[in-house]
């Protein structure tokens, strides 16, 4: 295990700690709350001389992340960070980063989408980018941030994977937080990360290569699409080894999905990000009063752990699935209809019960984690029939 | 008086926006981790942000690793670095019976006009932010000074490990103003 520092910090100076540890040649990025402090902590390192790369301040983050998919072409390590309308003014970029198959490493700090205007945390805006070909990560605490930060370059820079990749952690919650984070030390995470060789970098003039070039009618554009796919369960594996290597370097367990309490669980709540914790909480009392409470969180949205969900949730009577994001004319949100699919090839029909919570940063209290897993019990013993969707807490 | 036990204590920051709740929480929670718990946590809430609009910032300590992060309802503890809070942020809102309410004023606790099942502690932190020299174009920050007294009426943190926090975050000549009104407010607040 390598040496570490124990450090009470928030989210966004963690993983602007990760950033430098990974040492990236470029970043470029525009600030935005709740994101800001990630990349003015950053440009401070460069500043004072505590990393070497090149800071590209720009005007937008449509520009961002444009300098971000020029770099990584040209065969540089790149990172960024962004949120909410800044993720979704790079929207076309996105796209471009993943088919041009760049591994750029972006922090997002979950903050909802206007309107009405909102600075508050929740996943509509990554939620809204889950299908830009980017895998994805989301943090419960300051400390996941900071280790799926690092997890995430070495799995997008993988030659068998080569696709971006996105680090959630929960605007304000988790960025603007003080947490405990065990921090590892500069060589271990150079090393981990080691020397990113780009496989077709633009500035080998030895061997000249073109990026996004037109694939239109009778191009291989379709076929390009599908080896983003196969690069996408690549990934899996990938994503796997990665973690029990840095399991091995942190001494921190890593999981696709993590769960509490789920070998005897009756009821389930399923949760992506900070709400994590208090989910747990409950969970953790009721079982102290004899109720099977279980807590399934993903930490990796994308590529979605399928498999592993639907072991995780063998033997469950109910199931809660809690979205801090809204697929609007869905049956649920983003999270509960890929719940509900890894569910369908199972061989009891387990009720499912889609919760939307938390919009807008709406406080997420605890009582409402009770009242849910009340809703659950009551769905288990045949007392109540699974409702449709609820709006968790909403006055 | 000592509250220190194993069950999760929360405290609930009652500030003005500028005056540094929010950094008062986070050099507490490393005083915290410097006291010896192992789990800290501490959360600001943040409004469309202005200088001089009442914030609140929420701080949780526990024995074993916390990972409730929202926004504290019941407090143990009620920080109000502000009088004037009284009036407008509800601070005595929902504090646990037996908790404690910290008050940087001048005038004596049972003048306050807060009555409950809670401890009304009442100290002249600005006074020792002044006396200390702890002054910003003419203002006196209170957002250290009032540290010390958070240890000396909760007792969750020692006056050393708020010192010893307080050096982590400042140059060595402001770390020495910082301290000394810390180590003021702690010698007069009640215990």
């Amino acid at each position: 295990m390598a040496e570490q520092k124990t450090v009470a910090a928030t989210g966004n100076t963690v993983v602007a700690e990760a950033m430098r540890q990974c040492k990236p040649d470029v970043v470029a990025a525009y600030p935005i709350t709740p994101q800001t402090t990630i990349v003015e902590e950053y440009a401070g390192f460069v500043a004072k001389g505590r990393v070497h790369t090149e800071y590209v301040t720009v005007e937008s983050e449509h520009s961002a992340m444009s300098a971000c998919i020029g770099a990584s072409a040209a065969g540089a390590r790149v990172m960024t960070a962004t949120a909410s309308q800044g993720l979704a003014l790079m929207w076309e970029e996105l796209h471009i980063a993943s088919g041009m198959r760049l591994p750029i490493v972006m922090a997002n700090a979950n903050r909802a989408l206007s309107a009405p205007i909102n600075i508050h945390c929740d996943h509509g805006d990554a939620m809204g980018a889950r299908d830009a070909g980017w895998i994805m990560y989301f943090a419960e605490s300051a400390q996941e941030a900071y280790d799926n930060t690092i997890m995430a370059l070495k799995v997008a820079e993988d030659p068998s994977v080569l696709l971006p990749a996105m680090s959630c952690l929960d605007g304000f919650i988790t960025t603007h937080s003080i947490d405990r984070v065990d921090v590892l030390d500069d060589e271990s995470v150079a090393g981990f990360v080691g020397e990113y060789e780009p496989a077709n970098a633009l500035l080998d003039t030895d061997d000249p290569v073109s990026h996004g070039a037109f694939a239109g009618l009778g191009g291989p554009f379709f076929e390009f699409k599908r080896a983003q796919r196969e690069a996408m369960e690549a990934a899996r594996p990938v994503i796997t080894s990665v973690g029990e290597a840095y399991s091995q370097l942190s001494g921190r367990p890593f999981d696709v999905i993590e769960t509490f309490g789920m070998e005897d669980a009756e009821v389930a709540a399923v949760v992506i990000g900070s709400a994590s914790g208090n989910a747990r909480h409950i969970a953790r009392q009721l079982r102290a009063q004899g109720v099977k409470a279980g807590v399934v969180k993903v930490r990796v949205f994308r590529p979605f752990p399928y498999a592993e969900l639907a072991e995780a949730l063998r033997g469950v009577k109910a199931v809660a699935v809690l979205d801090r994001a809204e697929s609007f004319g869905a049956e649920g949100g983003p999270l509960f209809l890929e719940v509900r699919s890894a569910l369908y090839d199972a061989s009891d029909r387990i009720p499912v019960v889609s919760y939307i919570y938390g919009l807008g940063g709406s406080d997420v209290r605890l009582e409402l984690m009770e009242r849910m897993f009340a809703d659950l019990s009551d769905i288990a013993a045949g007392s109540a029939q699974p409702g449709k969707l609820v709006y968790l807490g909403a006055r | 008086m000592a509250m220190r036990d194993d069950t999760m204590h929360e405290i609930r920051w009652h500030g003005r926006g500028g005056q540094g709740a929010v950094t008062a929480a986070k050099i507490l929670a490393d005083a915290a981790f410097g006291s010896g718990w192992r789990g800290v946590t501490s959360a600001p809430s943040f409004g469309a942000e202005r200088r001089g609009a009442p914030v609140t910032a929420s701080t949780r300590l526990a024995a074993e690793e916390i990972r409730v992060l929202s926004q504290v309802t019941e407090p143990d503890v009620v920080v109000v670095l502000d009088e004037s809070l009284l009036d407008v942020g509800k601070a005595t809102a929902g504090i646990k019976p037996g908790g404690v309410i910290i008050v940087n004023t001048t005038r004596p606790a049972a003048e306050l006009g807060l009555a409950g099942d809670f401890r009304v502690v009442a100290a002249d932190v600005t006074g020792a932010a002044l006396e200390a020299g702890v002054v910003v174009a003419g203002t006196p920050l209170v957002n250290t000074a009032i540290l010390g007294s958070v240890a000396a009426a909760t007792g969750l943190v020692t006056i050393e490990s708020v010192a010893a926090a307080i050096e982590h975050v400042f140059s060595a000549k402001l770390a020495e103003k910082n301290v000394a009104a810390a180590r003021l407010a702690f010698e007069c607040t009640s215990r």
